[in-house]
C-alpha cells in the first residue's frame, strides 16, 4: 500500500468512526424541531416605560373574550409605591383594566383605600405581568389529564375541550397566572395570543401598548432586535427560585417584585 | 365576597386583604378539605382491621371486621369530594382515558381501583361462609316469600358458586384474607400518602411544600380512621346492648344471642386495645407535625415572614386551640390519665376526629390564606345556605352530604355483610 493510500484510508476510518451512532437512527422531524426549533417565543417587558395606563389589559380582555365584569385577567399591571419612611404598598385594582386613575392604594375590597402623601413617596413604578410560558412549567406537569401542555415553539396552552377543571394547575403556578374562565369553567391563562402570533401578528397587548413597554420576539432569531436586548442587556425574570425558567424577561426588575 | 354580575369561581367565598394577585382566590375549598379527610378515614379504618388479620391482635377481632365493612362503606365517598369539586364533573372520566403520569392526581383512579379491589375481595373471603349459610338457610325454608326468594338468589350470586364450606375451604379463605390484608396495608398507605404528595409537591405553595407531608398525612389518617371506628363501634354496641336489654329483634327469638354482660365485656376489651393503637399513632402524627413547624421556624426561609403571621397570628386559634389543644392534647389526656373508661375514650375519639378535620382544614385552607405575592391575605367564608348548585357543592351542605353518605352506605351494606356476625359464622 502506498503511503498516500494509507493516509487516505485512515482518514476515512477516523471520519467514519466519528459519526455519532445517533446519526444512524431514523430522524424524527418533531424531535429535531423540539431540540432545535427555529421558533421559540419570548416576551420582553421594560418596566421603565410602563405608565400604568392599562391599555394592554383592556386589549387582552377584548381580544380573548375575558369579560370585563369578571375579576380575573390573563395579564395585569401592578403598582409599587415605596415611601421614604420605608413602607411598601402594592396594588392592581381590577387587574388595572381601566388603568391607575386613583392616587390612593387599593387595600382590598373590604379594607378601603390608603392615601399616600406625595412628598413621602420614595420610588414608585409599574410592573406588567402575564404568564411566563416557563421552560419547565409546573402547571403542565401537574395536569392529571394532560389538558394543558407546552407547544414546540414554547407556548403553554390549555385544551378547553379536555380540561376537567380540577384547578391543580392554578395551584401549581407560582405566578398566579391562571384562573377559571368565568363562562367556560375551565382553566384559562395567557396564550401569547397564539392565534395571532402564528399568523405573523403581534399579541393584542404588545399591539395596544402606546409606550412599547411590551415586546415579543423569537428568541432563536439572533438578529431580532428584541432578542438582542434579551441576550445582550441586563434582564431579569420573576421568581427565579422556583426553577421554572420563565420566558418573559424584564428590564428594570426590582428585587421586591414577586 | 362581592356578588358580581359575573362571579369568578372562588370569588364568592374569598375576601382579599392588602395585595393579592388579581387571579388568586381560594380555589380549593371545603371539598378539598373533605377529600384527604375522607380518604384518611378509609385508609385508617383499613389499617385497624389489618391489625387483627395480619398481626394477629386477637383482642381486636370484632372491631376488625367492623372496620373492614366500614372502610368499604367509606370507599365510594373518597371519590365524591373530588367529583363535587371539579368544574367539569362529567369529564372526570378523562383521568382514566388520558392519565398524565407526571401529575400526582392522575394515578388516583388506578390506586383507588386497586385498593377497592383488595377491600372487596377481602370482604368476599371474610363473608363467603356467611353468604353460603344464608343461601342454605333460605333454601331450606319451605314457605319462602317472594322477597326471601330474591334474597336467596342474591346471596347465591354473591357466593360466586363457591359453596364449599368444609374446614379446609374455610382455612383457605382465612389465608386469603390474611394475604389481602397484608397487601392492603401498603396500598392503603399509598392511597393516602399520595394524597399528601398532591399537596406536598406543590412548590408554588410555601406552606404545603415539604417532603414530610405524605408521612404526616398517613399518620393522621390512621389516627382518624381508628378514632372513627372506635366511635362507631361504641355506638353500635350501645344500640345492641339497648336491644339486648329489651329483648328486641334477634334477642327475642335467638337464645344464643350475646347477653348484655357479654357485650359489655367484649366492648371494654376491644376499646382498650384499639385506643392504645390510637395513642401510638397520635404521638407519631403530632411529632411529625411539630417537627415540620419547628423546622420552618428555625430555617426561616423567605416565606417564613408570611407563614409566621398566618400560623402564629391569623390562624392561631384554628391551629393551636382547635387542632392541637382540643384535637390532640385534650383527648390524649383523656386516654392516658388513670381510670380510663369507655365513655371517656369515646369522648376522646370525637375530639380526635375533630382535630384531624381541623388539621386538613388548616393545611388546605391555611395554605391559601396568603398571597403568592407574600404581601396579602385571603380569608375563606364557607357558603352556608345553598342558594344554587355552586354554593351547595362547595358549601356546608355539600360537606355534610359527603360526611353522611358513608353511614347510609354502611346501613345498607350491613344487611348484606353484617359487621357483627354470630360466632359460628365468623372466622
Ligand atoms: S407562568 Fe404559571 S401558568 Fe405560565 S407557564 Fe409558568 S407556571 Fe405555567
Ligand atoms: S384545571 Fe384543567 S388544565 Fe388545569 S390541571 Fe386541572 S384538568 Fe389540567
Amino acid at each position: 500500500m502506498k503511503r498516500r493510500d494509507f493516509m487516505k484510508k485512515t482518514i476515512v476510518v477516523i471520519a467514519g468512526a466519528s459519526v455519532p451512532l445517533s446519526a444512524l437512527d431514523l430522524i424524527d422531524p418533531k424531535e429535531v424541531l423540539a431540540a432545535n426549533p427555529e421558533i421559540h417565543w419570548a416576551f420582553l417587558i421594560d418596566t421603565y416605560k410602563c405608565v400604568g395606563c392599562g391599555f394592554c389589559v383592556k386589549a387582552c380582555k377584548t381580544e380573548n373574550d375575558i369579560p370585563f365584569e369578571a375579576n380575573v385577567s390573563r395579564t395585569w399591571v401592578e403598582r409599587y409605591v415605596y415611601t421614604k419612611d420605608d413602607r411598601r404598598y402594592v396594588d392592581s385594582p381590577q387587574a388595572a383594566q381601566y388603568g391607575f386613575t386613583e392616587a390612593k392604594i387599593d387595600l382590598g375590597e373590604h379594607f378601603g383605600f390608603q392615601e399616600i402623601d406625595p412628598d413621602n413617596v420614595g420610588k414608585a413604578f409599574f410592573v406588567p405581568k402575564l404568564c411566563n410560558h416557563c421552560e419547565t412549567p409546573p402547571c403542565t406537569q401537574v395536569c392529571p389529564v394532560g389538558a394543558t401542555y407546552k407547544t414546540d415553539d414554547g407556548v403553554v396552552l390549555v385544551d378547553r375541550s379536555w380540561c376537567i377543571g380540577c384547578g391543580y394547575c392554578i395551584m401549581a403556578c407560582p405566578f398566579g397566572a391562571r384562573f377559571f374562565h368565568p363562562t367556560e369553567h375551565v382553566a384559562d391563562k395567557c396564550t401569547f395570543c397564539y392565534h395571532r402570533i402564528t399568523k405573523g401578528l403581534e399579541t393584542a397587548c404588545v399591539n395596544a401598548c402606546p409606550f412599547s413597554a411590551r415586546k415579543m420576539c423569537n428568541i432563536r432569531d439572533i438578529n431580532d432586535p428584541v432578542t438582542k436586548i434579551i441576550l445582550n442587556e441586563r434582564v431579569g425574570v420573576l421568581k427565579d427560585e422556583f426553577g421554572t425558567r420563565p420566558q418573559a424577561f424584564y428590564i428594570g426588575l426590582a428585587s421586591e417584585v414577586r | 365576597m362581592v356578588e358580581h354580575a359575573m362571579a369568578v369561581h372562588g370569588e364568592l367565598w374569598t375576601v382579599k386583604e392588602l395585595f393579592v394577585l388579581p387571579n388568586e382566590y381560594i380555589y380549593w375549598s371545603i371539598q378539598i378539605v373533605m377529600y384527604p379527610f375522607m380518604t384518611g378515614l378509609v385508609a385508617g379504618a383499613f389499617v385497624l382491621s389489618s391489625l387483627y388479620h395480619v398481626f394477629g391482635v386477637k383482642q381486636l377481632k370484632e372491631i376488625a371486621r367492623f372496620s373492614l365493612v366500614f372502610s368499604f362503606a367509606l370507599l365510594p365517598v373518597a371519590m365524591m369530594p373530588l367529583l363535587l369539586h371539579l368544574q367539569q364533573p362529567f369529564r372526570g372520566i378523562n383521568v382514566m382515558m388520558t392519565p398524565h403520569f407526571t401529575s400526582a392526581i392522575s394515578a388516583f383512579g388506578i390506586v383507588f381501583m386497586t385498593y377497592s379491589f383488595i377491600v372487596a375481595s377481602e370482604i368476599w373471603f371474610e363473608y363467603r361462609k356467611h353468604f353460603v349459610l344464608t343461601t342454605q338457610t333460605l333454601a331450606a325454608q319451605t314457605d319462602r316469600s317472594g322477597f326471601d326468594n330474591l334474597r336467596m338468589y342474591f346471596f347465591k350470586v354473591l357466593t360466586l358458586g363457591a359453596m364449599d364450606i368444609s374446614n379446609e375451604a374455610i382455612q383457605k379463605d382465612h389465608n386469603a384474607v390474611k394475604k389481602l390484608a397484608t397487601l392492603g396495608i401498603p396500598v392503603a398507605c399509598f392511597l393516602h400518602g399520595y394524597a399528601g404528595f398532591i399537596f406536598g409537591s406543590v412548590k408554588a405553595n410555601a406552606l404545603w411544600m415539604t417532603p414530610l407531608m405524605p408521612v404526616i398525612f398517613i399518620c393522621s389518617a390512621v389516627v382518624s380512621g381508628i378514632a372513627l371506628c372506635i366511635l362507631c363501634y361504641v355506638v353500635t354496641m350501645e344500640i345492641r346492648k339497648f336491644m339486648a336489654k329489651r329483648k328486641m329483634s334477634r334477642w327475642a327469638k335467638d337464645t344464643s344471642a350475646p347477653t348484655v354482660e357479654q357485650l359489655q365485656s367484649a366492648e371494654t376489651q376491644e376499646i382498650a386495645i384499639a385506643s392504645n393503637y390510637l395513642l401510638y399513632f397520635m404521638i407519631a402524627a403530632l411529632t411529625l407535625e411539630i417537627l415540620d413547624m419547628i423546622f420552618r421556624g428555625y430555617t426561616q426561609v423567605k416565606s417564613w415572614d408570611i407563614l409566621r403571621e398566618v400560623i402564629l397570628e391569623r390562624d392561631f386559634n384554628k391551629i393551636f386551640i382547635m387542632q392541637y389543644a382540643i384535637g390532640n392534647v385534650l383527648p390524649f389526656l383523656l386516654m392516658v390519665l388513670p381510670g380510663r373508661t369507655v365513655r371517656r375514650t369515646t369522648i376522646a375519639t370525637v375530639l380526635v376526629i375533630f382535630g384531624v378535620f381541623m388539621m386538613r382544614w388548616n393545611v388546605v385552607i391555611g395554605g391559601q390564606a396568603f398571597s403568592l405575592s407574600f404581601s396579602g391575605f385571603m380569608h375563606y367564608h364557607m357558603p352556608f345556605l345553598p342558594t344554587n348548585w355552586e354554593t351547595f357543592r362547595e358549601g356546608f351542605f355539600g360537606a355534610v352530604t359527603v360526611m353522611a353518605t358513608p353511614f347510609v352506605i354502611f346501613w345498607f351494606l350491613n344487611k348484606i355483610v353484617p359487621a357483627f356476625l354470630k360466632e359460628d359464622e365468623a372466622h
